[in-house]
């Protein structure tokens, strides 16, 4: 076969057919790409909610640090992994949790454990400052680098500060100065305690089984 | 350089003659372009490489330029991966289509002006597009990390490089078309295809919810299957032939491998999504797709070896056979690896983990690169009308990327598998912490991968200035060989 324009032609048409079959397809499917909120009879609730602001701008966060790398946001459905069972979630994730995410990173490597409910499992700001301060301190053994880089040692100025995070380990501060987080990293700590689907799906089956 | 190059050339098979001026007017109209692609592609090449080997490191020594913000795993990790994939990989690819796609159409390159101030283009944008994932301008979008404010002229840089190929195309003079040449029409125009609709659904107009994740699937695996892999295998079925003076095995097969791989490699990267956030249609395309890619990969596989079978020692002689045909064997493993693991069953335990990055490496250094290699080595005496300087320092390069490839790529398949298992076993293994320690030999492992291909890398660089700078002797010399008694010299132009 010769025939430039055939040959052309030949490969515009399998390229076409993945791009119809899977871009466009999906994103115009009104239970894909144009799905809703769950609107909850019992409760009159619309789930999932939209995302607190801080913890808008803690996904941007999120997102430059490059958390993703390391990171999934899903829960594989049972009987494909043991992500339940591991308690990262009490049911597997399905495409409507995703949808107040300005960007979804559900990510492909898990070097460090999934965060898909990590607003759920951890609920407590001061472990995640912590956390991203010095990793060691809750998980001896982490290989998770330190964003000590978001926080602050400053000297203790009269009453400590309101954003002070108490630190133990290698990386305390001296006597006299305190860890104080930044706007950033209380924004990222927002947006991990907003990592959960405490809500039941039809589509997801119930929560309680 | 008129007088000859305005006739059309005859029959190429009869007048040597005429093909040989044709083909010096030819390398002198891609002289520049192509060693500028492949000098910038090669400096990425070391960047992107020192890159990786800090991101190694850092994964299992933290501390490791700890307190480094814009070094920080989750932006030195990404920042490696796109100066690795867009500035070696699309600089050295286009260097080899442009010079590939003049030799078989026997034409030349008109304006190469044109072409350079795009890839200078090109380059300035990669450039500032990975500093901008350093400083914090990362989208987080998988193989698309680059900021939204260089992408629209990385696009407009690659269209007016990409063009230049289909030109040359276009203006053949010999009316036969070679199966190489299809697959580097496919790439070329692949490219844009995909990179507009994944920054345009991903970054400038996003898309709702896992749709986001299906199209970056889509994404990755099309730049993998109908960009790199295509370019790869132009390369394999021009160079092995050519070197060994012996046609293809079997043409039709050519053809069938490439027809099969256009029609399904678009589909085949939803089996990655097995267990996730999507309708399970999708993913059961991917699987069906995934497996069908079998067919162009044993063809190929199985072309390529009956056109080496029978020179393996001429193979062996010839550094640019001695990397195409590496790049070949791991071509035919990533492929069958690739093609089991989306398999449900085994897809389960292989997801997630660092083996997903070992199959990426096996496929981009071990087949793509290696590929590029050794096109290269083919490439450049030729535009320089120089013979390389040292074959050992070639043999040093071969030896240190294969042992790295193959130290980085055993370290995350064995790594890999015994993560995925523990992972799904929580039984066993109930703390996360407990896996993550488990995998840290074999991240020491593949930092010691990672340690030889960057010696590698620099063996190639200093082969390619030292060549470059090299006084012209004047007269003709032989081909550079491993063994110079091999028979091998009689064909190698």
């Amino acid at each position: 076969m010769n025939n430039g324009p055939l040959i052309f032609f030949g490969i515009f048409l399998s390229l076409a057919l993945s791009w119809l079959g899977l871009v466009v397809a999906n994103n115009v499917d009104a239970d894909f790409g144009g799905l809703g909120p769950h609107m909850d009879e019992a409760t009159g609730m619309t789930v999932p909610a939209q995302m607190p602001g801080l913890a808008r701008q803690g996904l941007r966060v999120y997102q430059d640090l490059g958390c993703a790398t390391c990171h999934t946001q899903q829960v594989r459905r049972e009987g494909f992994g043991a992500d339940v069972e591991r308690g990262w979630g009490s049911r597997q994730s399905v495409a409507r949790d995703y949808i107040q995410q300005s960007r979804v990173m559900i990510g492909s490597l898990r070097i460090g454990p999934d965060l898909m409910n990590v607003g759920e499992r951890i609920p407590l700001p001061e472990w995640h400052h912590q956390h991203l301060y010095d990793p060691q301190v809750n998980t001896p053994g982490s290989i998770m680098p330190s964003h000590a880089f978001l926080y602050e040692i400053r000297k203790v100025k009269g009453t400590p500060s309101p954003n002070r995070v108490p630190v133990r380990g290698e990386r305390a501060p001296p006597d006299g100065y305190e860890v104080v987080s930044s706007y950033r990293s209380q924004a990222l700590v927002a947006y991990m305690l907003s990592l959960k689907t405490p809500y039941d799906l039809p589509e997801a089956g119930s929560s309680d089984e | 350089m008129s007088d000859t190059s305005n006739q059309p050339t005859a029959d190429p098979k009869v007048s040597g003659a005429t093909e040989g001026v044709g083909r010096s007017a030819i390398d002198q109209s891609i002289r520049i372009p192509v060693l500028v692609l492949a000098g910038a592609g090669l400096l990425w090449l070391v960047w992107g490489t020192v890159l990786a080997l800090i991101a190694s490191f850092k994964l299992h020594t933290p501390g490791f330029f700890g307190e480094i913000e814009w070094l920080t795993y989750g932006r030195v990790m990404p920042a490696s991966v796109n100066a690795l994939v867009y500035g070696w990989g699309v600089n050295a690819a286009l260097a080899v289509t442009i010079w590939l796609m003049a030799r078989l159409s026997r034409s030349e390159l008109r304006h190469g002006g044109i072409l350079i101030t795009a890839a200078i283009f090109w380059n300035a944008g990669v450039d500032v597009g990975h500093w901008g994932i350093l400083i914090g301008y990362s989208t987080s979008v998988e193989w698309l990390e680059m900021p939204a404010y260089v992408t629209p002229l990385l696009l407009v840089a690659y269209i007016m490089m990409g063009v230049w190929g289909v030109l040359v195309f276009r203006y053949r003079r010999n009316p036969h078309t070679y199966v190489s040449q299809w697959f580097l029409l496919a790439a070329l125009f692949s490219f844009p295809w995909i990179y507009s609709v994944a920054q345009i659904m991903l970054v400038f107009a996003p898309v709702r919810g896992t749709v986001q994740a299906v199209i970056n699937a889509w994404y990755v695996q099309n730049l993998i299957w109908l960009w790199f892999t295509p370019i790869g295998l132009a390369a394999a079925y021009y160079f092995i032939p050519k070197v060994l003076g012996r046609p293809i095995h079997s043409y039709p097969q050519a053809v069938l491998a490439f027809w099969s791989l256009i029609v399904v490699a678009g589909w085949s990267g939803m089996a990655r999504l097995v267990g996730g956030p999507v309708p399970a249609w999708i993913i059961s395309s991917g699987v069906v797709t995934g497996i069908l890619l079998l067919i162009p990969i044993v063809i190929t596989a199985i072309n390529l070896h009956m056109t080496v079978m029978g020179n393996v020692r001429e193979v062996w002689n010839s550094p640019t056979l001695r990397f195409v045909v590496f790049g070949g064997i791991a071509f035919t493993a990533a492929g069958l690896i690739g093609s089991i693991t989306s398999l449900r069953t085994l897809g389960v335990t292989t997801q997630l983990t660092h083996f997903t990055s070992g199959l990426t490496h096996l496929g981009f250094y071990g087949f793509f690169t290696m590929v590029m290699f050794g096109s290269l080595y083919f490439v450049v005496p030729r535009l320089l009308d120089k013979e390389w300087p040292s074959a050992s320092l070639i043999s040093l390069h071969f030896w240190c990327c294969a042992l790295g490839t193959a130290i980085v790529v055993g370290s995350l398949f064995i790594g890999g598998i015994n993560q995925g298992l523990q992972m799904n076993d929580a039984g066993a293994y109930p703390e996360f912490i407990d896996i993550v320690r488990n995998t840290l030999p074999y991240l020491l492992s593949r930092t010691v991968g990672v340690i030889l291909i960057t010696l590698g890398q620099l063996a190639f660089f200093t082969s390619f200035v030292w060549i470059l700078l090299r006084p012209r002797t004047g007269k003709v010399t032989d081909p550079t060989l491993f063994d110079s008694s091999s028979a091998l010299k009689s064909f190698a132009p």
